[in-house]
């Protein structure tokens, strides 16, 4: 198989299969969540927290202070790469080239030598947050094997979309059409690893925040 | 027929002037990507060279590779060194026709066995025994075979040739394939273009005359001096792709400024070929230069690399379809799944007993 032959098929059939795996999978992952049913509270809401499932959505993004002092590797490698991963996914033109083409909507792109930057410095924070995990004895202990592979996934297509544009190692082509596959790759274990959290953690936090308000707690 | 002169006393006979001699080895030197050092080891070796037997066999093709080679830009040292070489058989150029040029084209391939360069356009078809194309009652796969047998190297010139190229196309009707897909055992140079490059050509068979070797290949065997680099690596529009700027139509702001083309379909980032830097016409242009993206002539499969006019990032196939299926699909199972769940956890319910504080304080004797 020729590098563009595996470039056409990551773009044709790869892309069908990798889409609809993802999209089944995440429609019975939510089902599993939402038909599980959760008992009602009989207890009486304190007043005034109606909203706090929606407000832990976005508070829990910030960090708590108390944790940061405590872990902030953990904070500092985390921003840096969930930052860096949407820049570089949201703000690269020939991405948003992607969604303009499947969803419909477009806008204006970052520069390259921008995106580039960010990217290098996701890897970088990946990089470290694998090596804190390894080097530290609580994490390392609670780490499975989802952990590692959802790791990998991620770093897959940040490393080979940086080594593609760059043309490092191997052949554009063949790192472009290896690019898409791990992306693929990426969609088609989301919904059975962690990454799933993409989507639970708002269901997750709405829940938490919803419950915790209901006993009227300080959120 | 080929004879005992040099190239030296034929470009001399030509009137062309030492000095361009010497240019003209200057820019092959340059294009093969070999030092200055080597300019007069180039011009050495041109000189002594002997005309080599060339045969130039047309397979399924449109015979715009040949005319790209003849009507570049005459007259010109390439279409000199085209002149200095023996072109024995070419069924466009030559001026016999029928039982005389196939005559030609067999003398050639007696008399200079195992040192004639083949070159070859067009594919090669072989489905049903290779009827769809034959010259003088042979079909191309059997030419193909009995030419190359006697060759010192072929020069497969063109995609078609090079990858199989439009006629491999799917569904490809004729089984059409390229040279290197039947001949195993011979040194294949893929010149591959949709045309090809007219100095590329010509670099490949300087190359030849001054070395008597091939040219260092890349993975798809095309000489790395020229299909090196990405046409997008060496575009001049790279600095608005670096800056975010790019054409969104072929008449917007953006493509009277010159901005990037990449999202109008250009395949520059995956083609590798000199057009950038040789340029066509002369060092005129290029089709980025005129306003069109790359197509991507000089890879393997361009013609079914999905629209010319789609972003390079984006599906060949629409995913729509398949989004849909999937979300009904996801749909129904998750509603399954949902429905065995409750089920489950209704069973549990009934089949739940309650425990009272006589059934815990009943002697000891009976709870057995």
């Amino acid at each position: 198989m020729s590098d563009m032959a595996l470039l056409l098929w990551a773009r044709g059939p790869g892309l069908q299969i990798a889409l609809t795996v993802f999209i089944i999978g995440m429609l019975l992952k939510l089902f599993e969540i939402f038909s599980l049913g959760r008992k009602k509270d009989l207890s009486t809401p304190r007043p005034g927290k109606a909203w706090s499932g929606w407000k832990t959505i976005f508070s829990r993004s910030l960090p708590d202070r108390t944790l940061l002092k405590r872990t902030f590797p953990t904070y500092l490698m985390g921003y840096t790469f969930h930052i860096g991963f949407f820049i570089a996914l949201l703000f690269f033109a020939p991405h948003i080239e992607l969604f303009r083409k499947t969803v419909g909507l477009g806008w204006p792109a970052l520069p390259t030598t921008l995106v580039d930057g960010v990217t290098l410095l996701s890897i970088v924070a990946l990089l470290l947050m694998l090596g804190y995990r390894l080097y530290h004895p609580v994490k390392r202990f609670l780490s499975t094997f989802d952990d590692y592979a959802s790791w990998a996934l991620t770093m897959a297509p940040l490393l080979s979309g940086y080594l593609a544009v760059h043309h490092l190692l191997l052949p554009y082509t063949l790192m472009l059409a290896i690019h898409i596959l791990s992306v693929e790759l990426l969609l088609v274990f989301m919904p059975f690893t962690k990454l799933f959290h993409t989507v639970s953690l708002f269901i997750s936090r709405w829940y938490n925040g919803d419950a915790l308000g209901h006993k009227g707690a300080r959120l | 027929m080929a004879d005992e002169h040099s190239l030296g006393e034929l470009l001399r006979e030509q009137g062309i002037s030492r000095r361009g001699f010497l240019k003209f080895c200057g820019a092959m030197a340059s294009l093969m990507a070999l030092p200055s050092s080597m300019v007069p080891a180039i011009a050495a070796a041109l000189e002594k060279a002997q005309r080599p037997s060339v045969i130039w066999l047309s397979f399924q093709e449109c015979t715009g590779c040949t005319e790209s080679l003849t009507r570049s830009h005459s007259p010109t040292l390439e279409s000199l060194i085209l002149n200095a070489i023996s072109l024995d058989y070419h069924h466009t150029l030559q001026a016999a026709s029928g039982e005389a040029a196939e005559a030609a084209r067999e003398a050639a391939m007696k008399q200079f066995f195992g040192k004639y360069l083949l070159v070859v356009d067009g594919s090669i078809p072989t489905k049903d025994g290779g009827v769809y194309s034959t010259i003088a009652g042979i079909s191309n796969l059997d030419m193909l075979h009995e030419a190359a047998k006697g060759a010192a190297a072929i020069v497969a010139v063109g995609t078609c040739a090079a990858f199989g190229g439009l006629p491999h196309a799917s569904p490809n009707p004729t089984g059409a394939v390229a040279v290197s897909d039947i001949i195993k055992d011979k040194p294949i140079i893929n010149v591959s273009g949709c045309p090809p490059i007219p100095v590329v050509i010509t670099g490949v068979l300087a190359h030849y005359l001054t070395f008597g070797t091939i040219p260092e290949l890349d993975d798809l065997g095309r000489p790395k001096s020229f299909y090196g680099e990405s046409i997008h690596d060496r575009c001049y529009r790279r600095p608005f792709y670096d800056q975010g700027k790019f054409a969104k139509t072929f008449d917007d702001e953006g493509a009277r400024n010159g901005w990037c083309l990449f999202e109008l379909g250009c395949k520059g980032p995956t083609t590798f070929n000199a057009c950038a830097t040789t340029k066509w016409n002369q060092g005129t242009s290029f089709p980025i230069e005129s306003g069109h993206g790359c197509l991507g002539c000089s890879e393997p499969d361009f013609w079914d690399a999905g629209s010319f006019y789609q972003a390079l990032s984006t599906p060949i196939t629409p995913v729509g379809r398949a989004a849909a299926v999937a979300a009904a699909a996801g749909i129904v199972g998750g509603a399954a799944i949902a429905m065995h769940n409750r089920h489950t956890k209704a069973a549990a319910k009934t089949a739940h007993q309650t425990v009272t504080i006589d059934d815990l304080e009943k002697p000891s004797g009976e709870a057995k």
